[in-house]
């Protein structure tokens, strides 16, 4: 099950947003991480958004912005008592200015185990468009 | 950023001598204040994966952020009083010819040890990972449940 040269992951602060606009709603957000990978044909974006679900999950691409936003329903219940919070639960937001040019039509966006697969593929001239997601 | 705050203070201003102390006293409480704030909490173990405890009148619930690592890997156990989660986080291969941009997502194997404060069930545990999150039910041992006792 596990290769015994793996190494050791190392623990992470999530990194809070500390952008110039600020959110109208308050309450906690942070950048995901990414990995940002191109081949020939596409562009593809994966993107850590633990505990987020595809319905609270919006993609939107216009002029070159990529905007990700991810809500997060706050896990605990009313009744339960904390002990140890180590780390925040909030919302995740990101935008990449793409420099390539993306076929608005055939964007196909994933999210599977809280990581978000977002598959740009390339050529065309952009124009406004929601992506819809769908679930992994 | 800290370049802007830095150099954000106007040069024509006259700013008496105890004006820097000032803008440092405040820094400085802002500081304790977000440390103090229970939402965004800076003490962690310094072990992968973060948790948080919480507890209610019958069970603790540990959370834990797990994207991407599929529950064939995750190995939980209990002895006694304490829960181990280890495991391994994959990333897969994307292929030849591929060019990174960013590679911010990191692989490898971790181990996190959790005591919980009092006896607990451990037959009765019960875990769930969904949409990259943890979640381990651990039902308290009766002994130690609050019992309600009525007065006759």
């Amino acid at each position: 099950m596990m290769e015994p040269d793996a190494r050791e992951l190392q623990v992470k602060e999530k990194k809070e947003v500390t952008a110039s606009s600020e959110q109208t709603q308050t309450g906690l957000v942070y950048t995901p991480e990414v990995d940002i990978f191109e081949t020939e044909q596409a562009l593809t974006l994966l993107a850590d958004m633990p505990g987020v679900t595809p319905e609270n999950l919006s993609i939107d691409l216009r002029e070159d912005v990529l905007t990700l936003s991810g809500n997060t329903v706050p896990a605990q219940s009313p009744s339960e008592e904390p002990l140890v919070i180590e780390y925040g639960v909030g919302k995740y937001y990101r935008q990449f200015t793409l420099s390539e040019m993306i076929d608005q039509t055939k964007i196909t966006a994933v999210i599977k185990d809280g990581v978000l697969r977002l598959t740009l593929p390339k050529i065309e001239k952009a124009s406004p468009r929601k992506i819809t997601v769908s679930a992994g | 950023m800290i370049y802007c705050r830095m150099f954000d203070v106007p040069s024509w201003r006259l700013a008496g001598p105890f004006q820097e102390l000032e803008n440092v006293r405040q820094r400085m409480e802002n500081l304790y204040s977000r440390m103090l704030d229970g939402t965004s909490s800076k003490f962690h173990a310094g072990v992968f994966p973060m948790v948080n405890l919480t507890e209610d009148k019958e069970n603790y619930y540990i959370r834990a952020e797990l994207p991407g690592i599929a529950a064939e890997y995750l190995n939980i156990q209990a002895t006694g009083r304490s829960l181990s989660i280890s495991g391994e986080r994959k990333i897969p291969l994307e292929g030849e010819n591929v060019k990174y941009h960013r590679r911010e997502r990191e692989a490898g194997r971790f181990n996190r040890g959790i005591s919980l404060p009092g006896d607990i069930d451990s037959e009765k545990i019960v875990a769930s990972l969904v949409n990259g999150v943890l979640k381990i039910r651990v039902p308290k041992a009766d002994a130690v449940k609050p019992r309600q006792i009525s007065i006759r």
